[in-house]
Order: structure tokens, then C-alpha cells, then sequence
């Protein structure tokens, strides 16, 4: 007995919890039954932490055609047709080995957005990493950035935008956020509910192994510490050739209405597919792992139902049509097995060779985990540290070139050029060509926008109002390509649940989210929560990463952040007011502390619906949204993008009661930063701050006043690729 | 005017490059890479992307299939053909071009809107609407991690001297270390060409230029006389 508790603890299950199977089984569970118990009853399956918050997050609007549950969400964007996304975690794995657990964060993602039958169209993706003067945060970025690049690349879909930040709390562990867009009829999607007692259960793709044996679900459960190099044998290896054969032979499949259903196999492998598959139907699964094909002939059953290889798909088919099925991944060079059948039982029953091995009800297995409550306590003070590297009198000057050239703000050329953000035909807005990219969708006649965004720093100083401040931003974003939202997705990297503090930092998270979704009136489709992101010196700022879709009715018709033309208005439009609090200055100068002022969400609303009937009326040149490093960062992104100086005087934001520091690089949701005709801007009620023109920028703020050469911005803010190619990475 | 495009397991551009066709004008279809058969077939594209995951080397594999060999016959009897990127690799694989493509100077993937200049000698005929074209640029976007063209100096001394430079990145925007910036070449007869950079990438205003629809232009225009 004593062997045996031992374990269930090594799984990462509770006593308590052990008990509760024993009892919904009736008896002790044996080693197949128990690995399996133990990984969908882990936090990356049950979500037992986090499921109650969730509940308090809007998902119904009148354009969701999948809310969460399903592989992916998705909204109705017209004429038939449905726009899937999500965003996951692939966290621990890329803290671990950052190339291959980046490249199968991809992987992973694409196949969610495929399983529903829709053909992955864009990728976007969301870094942190500790400062850049770190060995190891250089390290873990390059491998990521090859990760996604290597898997996105091969597989043809473009990655068209995201962010990168530099910041000490992720230093010993780094967060890989992959979301991935789809296109689909609405009438060919497919959801993962098994069906028809008899049917067919079809194990399509790569053979099954040893690799990723407890990866997401192990890895991602518990927090990072020392012995991870011992965990990189968890770490899953990603094929992009496997994925792309099996993403066309799925599409294929689905075209010909050859599936019952279709669910991809991630975190948890089979055990997770087929118990989620079963559950969702309301039916049980028989299958025999010696149907299952192996990459080693001597894989143990428990081994075969957890490992995470990647690259498989489990379909449910009626029994007529397997023929044709595996004439079809025969067809791509891709594999399939008949593993399995649909069953009456309601229990997941695993055979070997027609011997049975393990016999469980679906319902213990996949909705019988415990669900939580937190016991969140805010703490009394700021908890991360601080850590000055820009002197406090500074000039104003050197305070902007040293704003451009920190990491987070800098251009993240470096990164993005190493991804193919053109293919598919689709990307009308690059990286940086704008605040959202934006892609047409001829199959509609229309377009969307993306964006994704999550100021951890901010969000640590306040998680209520700094998650606001995410879904405002990414708002803000769409408004400027003239967007309106459609949909939102998530992914909640946050530290241990059972430590107070993270507990009520996703709390408060968790319902900022809720109050800024449900006044802006976009519903979230899905998402994925990632905890026990802690290292040695605690937890990681409290990071909700949020995606937010966007449709546009002409592609043609959309707006950059660049300044365009010579001698144009420069006007400052929103309800901004900004301050030093949670800023990027405040970080160089290490003075952050707990507080955030909370937005006026619904002001901000009507400022988006502003720009964006602007745009669509295409009465601006430039939109940007006044983010981080202020509004004199911005005037240089639009200014360094339109390779066009500006002079400007923000004595209107002094008139708000902004010191000039504030007004300068103070940050805070609301703002848009416009250039356009005079009359234009006047009319939309913009605040005129001065006009585009000349080779410098050129900004009067009382005794804070200064000019910048734009190549001089420019050179700061293109030199992270420098530091970069300089530096041992 | 039909044009048949390439698909391999691991292609990525071929629907791309299929929409090119259509908007220079033409028909296509896509011919999967077990066809043998190129009947009815004008004009061929190889297009970009990982076929056969570029497992082995870039293309390698790609060049032993059945629709290769259907191609080098094709090739051999003047029919025109064009490939891009991953393309590009497999025509020289073949040995359909001269040279190879290494692995990017900077041993990253890249992906930049670039500009091309278009080398069109007397002697290769230019698009049909166009004058003869010597030295016009053009902006196109390059994406590729093994890019760089290599040739041993007198080999590239001897494409330079016949005219087999078909393209060139502009001074300054080589991206890939390529051996005298060159960004495509063609065959001796000019029927059969390949670049790195994407011109079906650079077919739509939308999306940034249309200058791509002269090189599939270009393309037809050689094989129709030859």
C-alpha cells in the first residue's frame, strides 16, 4: 500500500484525490488506470484551479459559431463561412528545450484550429522572456524564435503578428503563447463529440512513442525548479512534414464528409482525446493498444495512452467509410488504425490483444476531477523587485532613445523576419505595418485583423485593471484597422494556485477579463489557463494573454501606423490619461510599485468606434495606439515608420493635469495617436497636437522639451537585432 | 495557355502560385507529384515551400518523383518552366539550372520584401506588351533559410557571359550571401528558370506589388518561343 501511495503522489495526484478514484471506481486502480486518472485529473486537463473563474467570462454573442469546449472557437465572419482561433501555452517545454517546445506550441495549435475542420490561414504568437542581458533569456528566444519559424514556416501558414517582452520574473520561466486563425464553411466544421455506438474510432498520423511521456501535463503542473534538464526527455518533438501531410489528409477527409468527428491529439495523447471524446458524446471507447501503431515494439499499454507524440489525429468514422479513409491518408503518405470502436458502455475500456487492461466510467475519468476554490490574498507590497538602469536625471532626449532601444519596445525585426508572414496569399498588413495585421478573406468578400497582447508589468500592478488594459489594447489595435471585434480568445499564464498571491492574481485577472468583454460586448470563444509558472525567486508576473478577431468589410480599405504625408495634422483622440505608474519608464528606473488607475471601459469603447468609422471612411492617414513607452514613443514608431519628422506640443495633455514626464512617456488605455487632413481629425473631435514633416521629431513639453533626429530613433529602436547578432546567443 | 503546378507532399505555395496563373490570365491546375502525364500542359510552375519536408537536403528528394521526371522531358523538348524557392532547388537538384542553393549566410530563415533586377539579354524574349526589359526592378518578397547561390567562379563567369542571370537582388539587399547577388537564373535555351524570391507573393496591390506577374509573364513568353 505504502509503494502505491507513493505512486499516485509521484503522479502529482493528491491523497484526498487518490481516494475519490478509489471510491468512483469501487476499487484501486491499476497502473493503466492510474497514469491515466493522474493526467487527465492535472491542471493542464481539468482545469481544477481555474474552471470556477471561468464561468464568470461571457461567451455568447450573436456571431459564435463555437464557444469554448470545442478544439477551438470561432465566429461567423459571412457568407458561409467561420474564422476558428486560439491560443494556447507551451510554456514549460520551451523553459526546458525552448526550440523543440516552441515548434510543437505551433504544431499543437495548428492542429486544434484543423480538428474543427478549418484550414489554419495565420499564426501569431506571444514571448516573455527574463532581461535580455541574460545568457540564458538570449538562449531560450533564439530557440523559440527558430522553433516557431522552423514549424510555421515548413507548414505554410504565416505568421503575421505578435510580442515579445523582456522582463526579470520570466527569467527561469519563459512563456510561448501560440495562436492560430482558421478558415471554414460553417457547414463542413466538425466538432470532437463521439457518436453512433459501433462507429469506428481511426488513430490517423504519426506512430506513437516514448517521446513526451508526461510532458504538457507533468511539465506544465507543477512549477519549474532544479533536475528540469532531467525533464527533457518529456519535452515532445514536432515533424512539420507529419503535421502538414496530416492537416491536408484531415481537410481532405472533412470535404468529403467522411468523419463523424475529429479531435486532435495534445496534451495527455490518447487518454485525454478519447476520454474528451467520449464525454463530450455522452458514450464510452473500447480500445486495444495493440492496434496502436509503435515507434517502439515494446511500449507498455499506460505507455502507448500517455505518450504525447506529436502529429495524430483520433476520428470517429462510421464503419462503411474506413475504407476510404485510409485510402485518403494513404493518399498524403500519412498513417491510420482502426484502434477502437464506440461503445454504449459510458465506460473507457483499454484492451490488449482483446484482453482488458484498464476499465474506467468516462464521466469519473473526465469530469470527476475535484474543482477548487482559490484562497487568494493580495500582497501587501510589490513583490518582484526593482532594478534601475536609466539614470533618474536623464534628459529627455536620452529618456526616449533609451525607451526605443529597451527590448520590449524595441522592433522586433529580428524576430518576425524569420517567418514567412506572406504565404497564403491573404496578409494585407505585415508585422509593424500597422497595430493589427490584417488579412483578407475573398471567401467572404471582407477582411479580418488580429491582434494579441498581455502586459504582464501592468497587470502585476493591478491584475484587475492591467487585464482590462490587455483587452482595451488589443481593442485599440483592431480600431485602428478600421476592425470591429468579433471574438476574443486567452491563455492565463499565471503562477501556483495554491499560493495565495498568484490565486489573487488570477482572480482579479480573471474578472477584469469578464467586466472588459462584457462591456465592450465581445464574447471569449475559448482559451487555455497555464499555472505553476514559478521559478526559484517566485512566481512570473501575472501574464493574460489575450487575441482578439476582428472583421473589416474592404481590405482595401485600412489604415497603418506609419505617418504618410508631409505637412498632415497630428491629433491625439480617447479618453488618456497618462501616467507613470506600471510604465516602461518607471521599470528603467526602477520605481514600480502595486496601483493602476482603472480605464473607463465604455470611454474607450466609443473612441474605437470613432477611429474605426474613420478608417472605414479612410479619413486618416495613420492610426497608433498609444501603448507602451507613452505618446513621444509613439510619435517615433509612426515617425520612423513614415521615415517623416513631426513637430508637436503637448500643452493640450498638460491642460489635463499631466506633468510633462507624464504626458511624454506616461501610459495608460485610451489613447490613439491620428495624422490625417486638419478638418478630418477636427471633425472626429481629435485633440490637435501639431503636424507631420521635416527629418526630425520635434516635441515641446514645457521644460522637458526636445528634438530627435528620426534616423537617430530609428537606430535605437532597430537595435535589438544588434544586440542580438553581437551578443552569444 | 495552361499551366500545370506542381504538388508535393510538403508544398506549401502551389495554391499561391495557381491564383498567379489565373491572374496573368491563363488556366491552371495543380498536378500531383505521382502524375507522370503533363498532357495538355503549356507552362509548368515548381513551386515554393518544404516538399518532402526538405528532409535530406532542400529538394533532394523532391527530384526523383514521377511529375519531376515528366518535367525534365518537358524541359528538354522547350517547354517553359519556372520554379520558385523550395522550386528553385529542385530544378537545380535535377540539374534542369546550374548551381545550388546553400544555407543562408546568416543561417537564418528570412522573410523581406526585396527588390529584383530583372536581367532580360536581347536574345530572351520579354513578355508580350512589354519592351524588351533590360534592367527593370522589381519588388518581391524573399523567404527562404537555404538561399544562396553558389557556382564555382568560372561556372558563374560562364551564366554572366550567356546571359543566364535572370535575376538579381538590388545593391544592398542581398539577403542570403548569394554569389554575385544573384537571385535566379535560367537554363541555356531560357525555357527554364528559377528564382528564390516569391513572384506569386507579388500578384495583388493588397498584398504589396504585382510586379511577380511579369516573371510568370516572362516565363511564357520564352517557352511559347522556343
Amino acid at each position: 500500500m505504502s509503494v502505491e501511495v507513493a505512486k499516485h503522489r509521484e503522479l502529482g495526484l493528491t491523497d484526498s484525490e487518490f481516494e475519490l478514484i478509489v471510491e468512483k471506481l469501487g476499487r484501486e486502480p491499476n497502473d493503466v488506470e492510474l497514469a491515466m486518472f493522474s493526467l487527465l485529473w492535472s491542471e493542464h486537463c481539468a482545469y481544477k484551479h481555474s474552471r470556477k473563474l471561468l464561468r464568470r467570462l461571457p461567451t455568447e454573442g450573436e456571431r459564435v459559431v463555437m464557444g469554448p469546449g470545442e478544439n477551438a472557437g470561432a465566429v461567423d465572419v459571412g457568407n458561409g463561412h467561420a474564422i476558428a482561433f486560439k491560443v494556447e501555452s507551451h510554456n514549460h517545454p520551451s523553459a526546458v528545450e525552448p526550440f523543440q517546445g516552441a515548434a510543437t506550441g505551433v504544431g499543437g495549435i495548428l492542429r486544434d484550429v484543423f480538428a474543427i475542420g478549418a484550414r489554419p490561414i495565420a499564426i501569431l504568437d506571444s514571448l516573455r522572456f527574463g532581461e535580455l542581458d541574460s545568457i540564458r533569456s538570449r538562449h531560450l528566444l533564439d530557440g523559440a524564435v527558430r522553433g516557431i519559424g522552423h514549424y510555421g514556416n515548413s507548414i505554410g501558414v504565416p505568421n503575421v503578428g505578435g510580442e515579445i517582452y523582456f522582463e526579470a520574473p520570466y527569467e527561469h520561466n519563459c512563456l510561448v503563447n501560440a495562436m492560430c486563425l482558421g478558415i471554414a464553411k460553417q457547414d463542413d466544421m466538425v466538432r470532437a463529440a463521439a457518436a453512433g455506438v459501433g462507429n469506428a474510432v481511426v488513430l490517423m498520423g504519426a506512430s506513437t512513442g516514448r517521446d513526451g511521456i508526461g510532458g504538457a501535463s507533468v511539465l506544465a503542473s507543477a512549477e519549474l525548479g532544479e533536475g528540469d534538464d532531467a525533464k527533457r526527455p518529456t519535452v515532445q518533438i514536432g515533424d512539420p512534414f507529419e503535421e502538414s501531410k496530416v492537416l491536408e489528409c484531415c481537410l481532405e477527409l472533412l470535404e468529403k464528409g467522411l468523419l463523424v468527428s475529429l479531435q486532435d491529439l495534445g496534451a495527455a495523447g490518447l487518454t485525454s482525446s478519447a476520454g474528451e471524446m467520449a464525454s463530450a458524446g455522452g458514450v464510452g471507447i473500447d480500445l486495444d493498444v495493440a492496434k496502436v501503431p509503435l515507434r517502439e515494439a515494446d511500449m507498455e499499454p499506460f505507455e502507448i495512452m500517455v505518450s504525447e507524440s506529436q502529429e495524430r489525429m483520433l476520428a470517429v468514422v462510421e464503419p462503411a467509410k474506413v475504407g476510404e479513409v485510409v485510402a485518403v491518408c494513404e493518399k498524403w503518405q500519412t498513417g491510420s488504425a482502426e484502434i477502437g470502436v464506440v461503445t454504449d458502455s459510458g465506460q473507457i475500456r483499454i484492451l490488449r490483444e482483446g484482453e482488458v487492461v484498464g476499465e474506467m466510467p468516462v464521466e469519473a475519468l473526465v469530469d470527476g476531477c475535484p474543482l477548487y476554490d482559490l484562497e487568494p490574498a493580495a500582497p501587501d507590497e510589490w513583490i518582484y523587485g526593482n532594478r534601475a538602469s536609466l539614470r533618474s536625471d536623464a534628459t529627455s532626449e536620452e529618456t526616449l532613445l533609451a525607451l526605443l532601444a529597451s527590448p520590449s519596445i524595441a522592433s522586433k525585426r529580428w524576430a518576425f523576419e524569420q517567418y514567412d508572414s506572406v504565404v497564403g496569399s491573404r496578409t494585407v498588413r505585415r508585422p509593424e505595418s500597422a497595430d493589427a495585421a490584417v488579412l483578407q478573406i475573398p471567401e467572404a468578400g471582407n477582411a479580418i485583423a488580429v491582434s494579441i497582447d498581455g502586459n504582464g508589468r501592468r497587470v502585476a500592478c493591478d491584475p484587475h485593471a492591467g487585464t482590462i488594459e490587455a483587452v482595451l489594447e488589443c481593442a485599440q489595435n483592431l480600431a485602428c484597422v478600421g476592425a470591429e471585434p468579433l471574438g476574443l480568445t486567452n491563455c492565463l499564464n499565471f503562477g501556483n494556485p495554491e499560493k495565495p498571491i498568484p490565486a489573487w492574481q488570477l482572480d482579479q485577472a480573471v474578472s477584469g477579463l469578464a467586466e472588459a468583454c462584457a462591456q465592450l460586448g465581445v464574447p471569449v470563444v475559448g482559451g487555455n489557463v497555464s499555472l505553476y509558472n514559478e521559478g526559484p525567486e517566485g512566481p512570473i508576473y501575472p501574464t493574460p494573454v489575450v487575441g482578439m478577431v476582428g472583421e473589416l468589410p474592404d481590405p482595401a480599405v485600412t489604415c497603418g501606423s506609419a505617418f504618410a504625408r508631409e505637412g498632415e495634422a497630428i491629433g491625439l483622440l480617447g479618453p488618456f490619461e497618462p501616467g507613470l505608474a506600471g510604465s516602461e519608464l518607471a521599470k528603467l528606473r526602477g520605481e514600480l510599485d502595486t496601483g493602476l488607475p482603472r480605464s473607463d471601459i465604455t470611454a474607450v469603447a466609443g473612441a474605437c468606434a470613432t477611429v474605426r468609422e474613420a478608417v472605414r471612411a479612410g479619413k486618416l492617414s495613420s492610426a497608433h495606439d498609444i501603448s507602451d513607452g507613452g505618446l513621444a514613443c509613439a510619435l517615433a514608431e509612426s515617425a520612423i515608420g513614415g521615415e517623416l519628422g513631426c513637430r508637436v506640443d503637448l500643452q493640450p495633455l498638460r491642460e489635463r493635469g499631466c506633468s510633462p514626464e507624464e504626458a511624454l512617456f506616461g501610459e495608460g488605455a485610451g489613447g490613439f495617436l491620428l495624422s490625417g487632413a486638419r478638418e478630418s481629425l477636427e471633425a472626429l473631435g481629435a485633440t490637435l497636437l501639431g503636424e507631420t514633416g521635416g527629418s526630425t521629431i520635434e516635441v515641446a513639453a514645457g521644460d522637458r522639451s526636445f528634438t530627435v533626429g528620426v534616423g537617430t530613433a530609428e537606430r535605437a529602436w532597430l537595435s535589438l537585432g544588434e544586440r542580438l547578432s553581437e551578443a552569444d546567443v | 495557355m495552361r499551366w500545370g503546378v506542381l504538388q508535393f507532399p510538403g508544398s506549401c505555395d502551389e495554391r499561391d502560385a495557381l491564383a498567379a496563373c489565373a491572374r496573368t490570365g491563363a488556366e491552371g491546375r495543380l498536378v500531383w507529384h505521382e502524375e507522370r502525364d503533363l498532357e495538355g500542359i503549356d507552362a509548368v510552375v515548381v513551386p515554393g515551400g518544404f516538399s518532402y519536408g526538405d528532409y535530406l537536403r532542400a529538394g533532394a528528394i523532391a527530384r526523383f518523383s514521377p511529375a519531376m521526371e515528366a518535367v525534365s522531358e518537358f524541359a528538354a523538348a522547350g517547354g517553359p518552366v519556372l520554379g520558385i524557392c523550395n522550386g528553385f532547388q529542385v530544378l537545380c537538384e535535377a540539374g534542369l539550372l546550374p548551381g545550388a542553393l546553400l544555407l543562408n549566410e546568416s543561417m537564418r530563415f528570412t522573410c523581406r520584401q526585396l527588390e529584383l533586377i530583372e536581367e532580360n539579354p536581347d536574345r530572351f524574349h520579354s513578355p508580350e506588351g512589354h519592351k524588351p526589359i533590360s534592367f527593370s526592378t522589381l519588388s518581391i518578397p524573399a523567404k527562404h533559410g537555404e538561399g544562396r547561390f553558389w557556382a564555382p567562379e568560372e561556372v558563374l563567369d560562364e551564366l554572366e557571359a550567356r546571359g543566364q542571370v535572370a535575376y538579381r537582388y538590388a545593391p544592398g539587399q542581398n539577403p542570403n550571401g548569394s554569389a554575385r547577388d544573384i537571385a535566379g537564373v535560367r537554363n541555356e535555351g531560357g525555357n527554364v528558370v528559377g528564382l528564390m524570391p516569391h513572384p506569386e507573393h507579388a500578384v495583388d496591390p493588397l498584398t504589396g506589388s504585382t510586379d511577380g506577374l511579369r516573371v510568370f509573364e516572362a516565363v511564357a513568353a520564352a517557352g511559347v518561343a522556343a
